[in-house]
């Protein structure tokens, strides 16, 4: 059982992760970017190739090849988020709204064609020298529960990123322009703030969330796909809707919400169940609480 | 009083094709306090757009310290030490007080910031007291306080205000003028937009009066505030 809650734990620290990237986008533009879950597809992708160009230069390095991995994979998703916004989004942002929505699924379609066509249609794995390591060896905490690196290295670098995160957005100058554009664009402007580049900044920062996500998953699962990012962008949508869409808090607990209803679904009643029995919930929660969990936050007189 | 600090000639614009301001030149000198005047759709807010860079001049010009402001753009003014405090307020509803003040200085250095902050809790007191309270939770009153201190805190050469009395009690509205003329005696020139005349013109050296995007009178803020025609159509008296 134990065990149970810690793979969902995982699982939902990488929804998590993924649905922050939606849930900021939507605070500042208001808009869902469906072409974030093909941002984390690239992120899978480049990881692996990172890791190829780099075990192969230097040699028998593996946590040296993995890191340089990772962040090529964070350099790419990042230009892809930025390009994404420039090509697709930025000219429509007085449209209407079905406009970049319809823009954001279109570029989803493109995204993962252009990977299928120009890299593979079939699966590429993970490199095993790499994922050995960290999933053969396991940390016992107790009796009948032990972690695996993986698990434990997953869980760490999601709440370290997390956390950055959140230093960023509450500490920050950054942050602070990142706030004010997504409460108030005309004023924002007025006090100085470059309404453009926060929005662009804001597309580059979800993308390397995804990246990362993109990094772990690709290393759990030991293979990645063009199709990857699809159910995955919908999971993490998905999460960041339950825990209430602009909300950054309500993205991360969606997210582990998820996680964890799919693994003790699977657990209990079978892994077919798992999506039925998620978006159940997701339905069920937005009947009861229409703007999530956490709800958009709206000031009240006090 | 030679030179002016801020001075509009011939001024023509508005939103896409429609023209909202006809002609319009006035100026302000350094020191002064200078109302502009006039009931809703005269032209002012498109005015202060204007000289924010918010939208572009079809003709005429802007003319800041001696040089064109005609192509630039909001930051770009504010750098150049003109700031606007907007029509309703428009305080940031999810930052707390001291955020809505900081934010204020947000082209400037930082390191400054808190010594700023605590002058503008001189100004407003209340304020200090609600420091870490989420700016939407403020009274009207409170929040027009806020956005006056927000504006304040890019140390501006020229407040421009947009009708800082709008849906405040009379009272409250007293106290803001004080306070904008107490702003004004430590150096800050302004630049205030009002339809509450008889206050704006109290505090006024001179004022302007604009009627369908045109200036129609401009005197000083006492003979407007005496003159028969003035008090008709906007004292109602």
């Amino acid at each position: 059982m134990m065990e149970v809650i810690l793979n969902g734990l995982v699982r939902g620290a990488c929804y998590a992760l993924v649905a922050l990237g939606y849930t900021m986008v939507y605070g500042i533009l208001g808009m869902i970017n469906f072409a974030h879950g093909e941002v984390f597809m690239i992120g899978m992708f480049a990881t692996v190739f990172g890791i190829g160009i780099a075990s192969t230069l230097l040699p028998g390095s593996i946590v040296l090849s993995l890191c340089l991995g990772v962040t090529l994979a964070i350099v790419i998703a990042s230009a892809f988020g930025y390009s994404n916004e420039r090509i697709a989004y930025r000219r429509l942002r007085g449209a209407h709204i079905m406009a970049p929505l319809t823009s954001a699924i279109g570029l989803s379609i493109v995204l993962q064609n252009f990977i299928m066509l120009s890299v593979t249609k079939d699966k590429i794995d993970f490199p095993q020298a790499q994922s050995r390591f960290f999933s053969e060896n396991q940390w016992e905490v107790c009796a009948g529960l032990s972690i695996s690196y993986l698990q434990l290295l997953i869980l760490g670098a999601s709440f370290l990123v997390m956390g950055i995160l959140f230093w960023v957005i509450h500490r920050t100058k950054l942050g602070l322009a990142m706030r004010a554009v997504a409460q108030d664009r005309t004023m924002a402007q007025l006090v100085g703030i470059s309404v453009n580049k926060t929005i662009t900044t804001t597309f580059v920062v979800g993308s390397a969330l995804a990246a990362i996500a993109g990094a772990m998953v690709s290393m759990y699962q030991g293979i990645a796909r063009f199709d990857s990012g699809y159910l995955m962008g919908l999971k993490a949508f998905t999460a960041a809707v339950l825990g209430g869409i602009g909300n950054i808090p309500g993205a991360v607990l969606g997210g582990f919400i998820l996680g964890l209803t799919e693994d003790l679904t699977s657990y209990g009643v079978g892994s077919d169940w798992k999506n039925l029995t998620t978006f159940m919930i997701l339905m069920v929660v937005l009947l009861v609480r229409p703007r999530g969990l956490l709800g958009e936050r709206t000031a009240h007189k006090v | 009083m030679s030179v002016p600090l801020l001075e509009l000639k011939d001024l023509h614009g508005g939103y896409g094709a429609s023209e909202v301001l006809k002609g319009v030149s006035l100026e302000v000198y350094s020191g002064e306090i200078v109302t502009l005047l006039g009931g809703n759709g005269a032209g002012k807010t498109t005015t202060l757009s204007l000289i924010m860079s918010i939208i572009r001049p079809q003709k005429g010009k802007i003319i800041w310290q001696g040089t064109h402001l005609n192509e630039g753009t909001p930051d770009g003014v504010l750098a150049r030490g003109i700031v606007l405090c907007p029509e309703a307020r428009r305080i940031f509803p999810l930052m707390s007080v001291e955020e809505n003040l900081k934010i204020g200085a947000y082209l400037l250095d930082s390191r400054r910031e808190g010594e700023k902050v605590e002058q503008i809790f001189d100004y407003f007191p209340k304020l200090a007291e609600r420091k870490s309270q989420l700016g939407g939770t403020l009274s009207g009153g409170e929040q027009q306080m806020l956005a006056i201190g927000r504006s304040l805190m890019s140390e501006p050469k020229l407040l421009m205000l947009d009708e800082p009395s709008l849906g405040l009690a009379p009272l409250i509205v007293e106290k803001i003028f004080e306070i904008l003329l107490k702003i004004n005696r430590s150096g800050v020139p302004i630049l205030l937009i009002e339809q509450n005349a008889r206050q704006a013109l109290k505090i006024a050296h001179r004022g302007y009066v604009m009627v369908t995007g045109t200036i129609v009178h401009s005197d000083t803020g006492k003979n407007l505030l005496e003159s028969d025609e003035v008090r008709r159509a906007y004292l109602g008296e």
